[in-house]
């Protein structure tokens, strides 16, 4: 099935696109307000939503170039010793920036 | 804690506003993302008009991206849903996570919320429910911003053609990794939570090679969540006075 990319036919398709990502972003809370939350649910709640974040970051520093594996290092260590996201996050893209352009 | 915790939890100007403010430092980088995307839409042969309206409503770079890979003189309209839905599949575990928090707001502010909800605003919001806030302006202030962000970028990209062709030659493909892994960091509040989060890493990579395509951040946080089910209920998270 196809939409020829006319006008009509490209915005059909970014409507659809953007229905189906409304979906995603109210099912998630549209369907826990049906399940009761108990201790279980909570607990696995609790360890999904850091997991989401693992699971975005993993595949990054695994397929990424050396640059990218830097950068996310800098970003622990300086998250770490100083708690403050915006610099663990500027020595990350600073590693990455100077590697990439020390090592083309 | 269950019920207490989050009945007041409440939306409002001053908190939306400050959500705002916070996001700010990185609307500059969504600006450069956006500008990205502009870019490549027009390259794609999107009109200037339905790159922008992409983004304003589907306001989910990744799956944008990945349509224009689909965009030609014709678009596979199922390949497009199934590549929207898997890339886009991690909100229902993020609002999900988030539905203690918001579940004493009336369901239309709550629905409302979830319309601007993206990695950024959700990891800050999913910290401020840790950390005991009541107020949930971040999720949607921070949203709002995110989104003008992201349309500002476009809007650039469209007009002014090529600014950055090759953003990874200046770090900026890392810094939404950079962030998010900021944010997880710096939300880890035991050591036990690196039980779940290792098992999620295990199988984002077992995804990544052996299953289909962007299913593995779904995998992994599913994997985490079981295995974070299985620890003992130690868990206290304790909730600071207020802010």
């Amino acid at each position: 099935m196809t939409l020829a990319t006319s006008p009509g036919g490209a915005l059909l398709a970014i409507l659809i696109m953007a229905l189906v990502t409304y979906l995603t972003r109210s099912g998630g809370i549209l369907v826990m307000s049906r399940i009761p939350i108990g201790p279980r649910v909570e607990r696995f709640i609790n360890a999904m939503s850091g997991s989401v974040l693992v699971a975005v970051i993993t595949p990054m520093a695994v397929t990424g170039d050396w640059g990218a594996r830097l950068a996310l290092l800098a970003t622990v260590v300086v998250m770490l010793a100083t708690r403050k996201p915006l610099f663990a996050i500027g020595a990350g893209i600073l590693c990455a920036a100077l590697w990439r352009f020390l090592m083309p | 804690m269950g019920h207490s915790r989050s009945a007041d939890a409440r939306l409002d100007l001053a908190g939306t506003l400050d959500g705002m403010r916070r996001m700010a430092p990185l609307c500059l980088f969504v600006i450069a993302f956006g500008l990205a995307f502009g870019v490549a839409a027009v390259q794609r042969g999107l009109s200037e008009l339905e790159a922008l309206l992409m983004s304003a409503l589907v306001f989910a770079g990744a799956s944008q991206f990945a349509a224009l890979e689909l965009w030609g003189p014709e678009i596979p309209l199922v390949a497009l849903i199934a590549s929207t839905f898997a890339i886009n599949a991690r909100h229902l575990l993020m609002g999900a996570s988030l539905y203690p928090w918001l579940r004493d707001l009336p369901p239309r502010q709550r629905y409302l919320s979830m319309s601007v909800m993206s990695d950024s605003n959700w990891a800050m919001a999913a910290d401020d429910y840790r950390r005991g806030v009541r107020n949930v302006g971040m999720l949607i202030g921070g949203g709002i911003a995110l989104w003008l962000a992201w349309l500002l970028g476009t809007l650039l990209g469209v007009l002014f053609g090529s600014g950055i062709t090759e953003p990874e030659r200046y770090g900026l493909d890392v810094i939404m990794g950079c962030f998010l892994l900021s944010m997880l960091v710096g939300g880890a509040r035991s050591l036990t939570i690196l039980i779940p989060w290792s098992v999620a890493a295990i199988a984002a990579l077992i995804a990544v090679y052996w299953l289909p395509p962007h299913s593995h951040v779904v995998v992994g946080a599913l994997a985490g969540g079981l295995a974070g089910m299985g620890l003992p209920t130690e868990k206290k998270r304790d909730r600071e006075p207020t802010s």
